[in-house]
This record gives structure tokens, C-alpha cells and sequence, in this order.
């Protein structure tokens, strides 16, 4: 068998032993649903509370994906305005960095009593993924091949000409991997401050639903919606690989098996 | 040769201290002549990348100064090939050879011909569309060589361009080289560290000693050009070698007594 074979087909055997060992425990053992569901009262969940579930995961989704775009388009701009302008770089950095390592449980219920819900859920998912945008473009915008950098100087190049046809393609790599971190982190980000809206939260995202099912003991309803979450986490992941390879495949070298 | 054309660039008392304290050049005084082909030997460590970078602009000389013939010399007058290929791996040949023109806002077609004319020069023609890393170590310093001679530069700069390569490849692009110039008949200033490499191609060897960095000797190499594989084996090359070889190990001893 081949690699790839492999590298499929061993996941997928974890994951169905897996199961399997959860519905034997909970059957053999008589476990109520209240305290740990099996697998096939989660599944029927899913499929009962669908219509709920789903129009929550949209909510969740869309928060996510908002916060994602900012922290995106905030995360290059920032790099690029501390890279070109070093001393905004040196004044404002060390903040974001102090943002960065706050944990954000901490931070989330503040931003709750000063914003509206729905932006600070916003403001939430923006703060954990822009970090890892703007370190990322930050590394790729300074590791440029120097000779390359004396060549645009040969040509009197502008600085505007280095960095939109030297600087910016070349930290390409490293801004994609920093938008693949950032993905999951505004799912995270959403997911924290829809929980810490918690029982005061008028909001109906799928975090939101998890506390809610907490609170009402609904257990079931806890893991099916946790399975959506971690699907769409992944999900979002899978995407953003796939457009991370779909950029660099021409030239990049992660993008190229190693040949033997 | 020295001084049977008219100086294209004089080097003048040129030295050079880094900020760490170390003194890499010191009173270079050096004229290149137009049309030239000349080495700057020396060990590894002797400043000789550093007169080209000065030479080129992308370095200060703390002392002294470098002379040009015409006093205004323009953008795209110099080319400057460096020891690794130096290609942006996310553009094509084509798009990496094309991009001093792009920098410079030459407009479309006139760009397109001059790229499509010097791949041709180089023998890459058939190259365009592919990308660096499709390419071998040889065909990528083409490309940077290409790069270099796309905007008609008077002075092309070539600093150990083919030190990384294999002997075979390094042989094949010594003769296109010395084609190239011949064709072109452009000044050439060719660093090296390799005494065969250096008689191979140059008219004349500036000699440098290591640390700091000065002009040692000044050799002229009479042998006719065309020059190919049968000089490499003639006895004049063996006897130009010997001579800078011998000149060379005086270079370095008295470097370390000094």
C-alpha cells in the first residue's frame, strides 16, 4: 500500500474504533443520555434540532468569517505599515503583542459591558486572529533575499515598486500561513465571546447553543452542536490549505512532493 | 591593455571600513577602460565584492571616490549579476528577465522584444514561460545573466557568477560569456577567486591582496580572442596561469607579513 493510502485510511480507523469504544461504554454500562449520550442519540440530534443547529452554525459562521476578513486585511496592513514606517512598527508592537498574549476568556466579558454583543463577538474573533496575520507578514516581509533587495536599488526601484513587486510576493508564503492560523482562530475568537455573553447574550450562535444546552441539561444537543463547530473548523482549515496551494503551486516549494 | 581605451570608470583612493570596524579596502586606485574585460582576483575575504557593490553604487566608499568618464550615467547602464542566480521564484524566466524594464516603466512591446532578443542571447528562448526552480543551476545564472543585459547596460558587474557551479557548466557559460561580449562589446569587470577562470576570460587581472583589500597587480593577458577550448590546453594559458598563480602567492605572503 502507498503512502497516501495510508495516511487516509489510518485516521479513519481511529475515528470509527473510536466511536465504536463510546457506543459499547455507554451501552454496555447503561449510561443515560443526560449524563453521556451515544453516538446515535447524538447523530439523531443533529438530525431533530437540524434546522436550529444549522441557523446558529450560520451565525457562528458568519461572525467568523467577518472577523477573519478584518484580521486579514488588518493583520497585512498593520505589517505593511510597520514595515515601511519603522518607528509606527517599534511604537505599536510591543501593544499588539500585549493583546496577543492576554488570554482572550480574559478579555471578552470587558469588551461585553462596553460594546454591543454582536461587535464585540466581532472585536473578539478579530483580536485572537490578527496576530498571527501580522507576525507572519511581518517575518515574510523581512526575510527577503538581500540581493534581490540590491537589485530593485540598481534599478532605482520605488519603494512602492519594492514592495508591491518584490516584498509582498515574496512574504506570500508566510501571509498564507498566517492566514491558515487565523481561520481557526476567529472561530475560536467568535466561540469564546459567544460563551462569555453566555446566559446575559440575546445572541443565537452555535457557542451560544452549547451554553444554553448546558444550562438545561440537554446534553445531547452540547455534542451535536460541538460536532458542527469542530466540522466547521475544520472545514475552514481544509479551505484555507486549499487556497494556500492553489496560490503557491506554480513556484513555491511546499507545494512540490520531495522527489526521491 | 591598460590605457589603449579611454577610461569608462576611475577608481580613486576607495576604501572602505565597515561599521564593525573592518577595514575591507584600502587606496584602491583602479581605471577600467571602455570595452574591457576585466578580473578582480583574490582570496576569498579580499574586498573584491565590495569594489563591485561600490562600483555599482549599492555600497558607500568611506574614502575616495569612483570617476565616471560621462558624468551622468542612467539607470539600467549598469547590470549586475550576482554570485547566486538572484531569480524571484513566483515569476516566470520571462518575467524575471523583463523586470528592470517593468521597473523602469518601459512600455509593453518594446519590453516584450528586448526580453524575446536577449533570451535569445542567452539561448533560453524556449524558456520563457518556465519557471526558476524548473530550471538547472547553469540555466539559472543565464537567466540572471539575461536579467542583467536586458536594459543594453554599458558596464556589466558579474560578481563570482559561476563560483557555484560545476566545471563542465562552468566551462560552457565561460565560452557563451566571452561570445556575449564579444558581440556586444560592453565593458565586463568579472570577479573570481579562480586564477584559470580569470586568465580564461580577461584582457587584464587586477590582483588584490586580502585585508585590507589593494591593488596588488595589474596583469595584462595578450592572448588573442576568440578564445575556446583549444587555449584552455595551449601552452600560453599553462604559462598566464603560472604567472598569476606566482603572482598571487606573492600577494598573500605579503599580505600576512604585513
Amino acid at each position: 500500500m502507498n503512502e497516501r493510502f495510508w495516511r487516509a485510511a489510518l485516521p479513519a480507523a481511529v475515528f470509527f474504533v473510536a466511536v465504536g469504544l463510546w457506543d459499547a461504554i455507554v451501552r454496555l454500562n447503561g449510561i443515560p443520555p443526560y449524563v453521556l449520550p451515544s453516538p446515535r442519540v447524538v447523530i439523531a440530534t443533529l438530525v431533530v434540532d437540524g434546522r436550529l443547529l444549522f441557523d446558529s452554525l450560520l451565525v457562528t459562521l458568519f461572525t467568523t468569517c467577518e472577523g477573519f476578513i478584518l484580521a486579514a486585511v488588518g493583520g497585512i496592513v498593520l505589517a505593511i505599515i510597520f514595515h515601511q514606517w519603522r518607528p509606527v512598527g517599534y511604537a505599536f508592537y510591543p501593544y499588539a503583542v500585549a493583546l496577543q498574549v492576554t488570554p482572550i476568556v480574559a478579555i471578552a466579558p470587558l469588551l461585553l459591558v462596553y460594546l454591543p454583543q454582536q461587535l464585540a463577538v466581532l472585536v473578539c474573533a478579530w483580536i485572537v486572529a490578527f496576530f498571527p496575520v501580522l507576525a507572519n507578514t511581518t517575518l515574510g516581509l523581512n526575510s527577503v533575499d538581500h540581493n534581490l533587495i540590491a537589485l530593485f536599488e540598481l534599478y532605482k526601484a520605488s519603494r512602492r515598486q519594492l514592495l508591491w513587486n518584490l516584498k509582498l510576493p515574496a512574504a506570500l508564503p508566510q501571509i498564507l500561513a498566517g492566514l491558515r492560523i487565523a481561520g481557526g482562530l476567529s472561530l475560536i475568537g467568535a466561540v469564546v465571546a459567544e460563551i462569555a455573553a453566555g446566559s446575559a447574550g440575546a445572541g443565537s450562535g452555535l457557542a451560544y447553543r452549547i451554553a444554553e444546552s448546558g444550562y438545561r441539561l440537554n446534553i445531547p444537543r452540547m455534542f451535536a452542536a460541538l460536532l458542527l463547530l469542530s466540522a466547521a473548523g475544520i472545514v475552514i482549515f481544509f479551505l484555507l490549505s486549499a487556497f494556500s496551494y492553489f496560490m503557491l503551486r506554480r513556484w513555491h516549494e511546499s507545494a512540490f512532493a520531495r522527489e526521491r | 591593455m591598460t590605457g589603449s581605451s579611454p577610461a569608462i570608470l576611475t577608481l580613486r583612493g576607495v576604501g572602505k571600513t565597515f561599521d564593525n570596524g573592518t577595514v575591507a579596502l584600502r587606496d584602491v586606485d583602479l581605471s577600467i577602460g571602455e570595452g574591457e574585460f576585466v578580473s578582480l582576483l583574490g582570496p576569498s575575504g579580499c574586498g573584491k565584492s565590495t569594489v563591485l557593490r561600490i562600483i555599482a553604487g549599492l555600497a558607500r566608499a568611506s574614502e575616495g571616490r569612483v570617476e565616471w568618464a560621462d558624468r551622468k550615467h542612467e539607470t539600467g547602464d549598469i547590470g549586475f549579476v550576482f554570485q547566486e542566480p538572484t531569480l524571484m521564484p513566483w515569476a516566470t524566466v520571462e518575467r524575471n528577465v523583463r523586470l528592470p524594464l517593468d521597473l523602469a516603466g518601459v512600455r509593453d512591446e518594446r519590453a516584450s522584444e528586448a526580453v524575446a532578443r536577449t533570451l535569445t542571447s542567452v539561448g533560453l528562448s524556449e524558456f520563457a514561460r518556465a519557471y526558476p526552480r524548473e530550471l538547472s543551476g547553469g540555466m539559472k545564472m543565464r537567466v540572471s545573466i539575461a536579467r542583467a543585459l536586458v536594459t543594453d547596460p554599458r558596464l556589466l558587474l558579474m560578481d563570482e557568477p559561476f563560483a557555484a557551479l560545476d566545471e563542465i557548466t562552468r566551462f560552457k557559460l565561460n565560452n557563451d560569456l566571452l561570445t556575449l561580449w564579444r558581440m556586444l562589446r560592453r565593458t565586463v569587470i568579472f570577479v573570481t577567486h579562480s586564477v584559470f577562470e580569470s586568465v580564461y576570460l580577461s584582457q587584464r587581472i587586477v590582483l588584490l591582496t586580502p585585508r585590507p583589500g589593494r591593488v596588488f597587480a595589474d596583469l595584462a593577458i595578450d592572448a588573442p580572442y576568440p578564445r575556446d577550448e583549444g587555449f584552455r590546453t595551449s601552452a600560453d594559458y599553462a604559462g598566464y596561469c603560472r604567472r598569476v598563480s606566482e603572482a598571487l602567492q606573492k600577494a598573500m605572503s605579503e599580505a600576512t607579513d604585513a
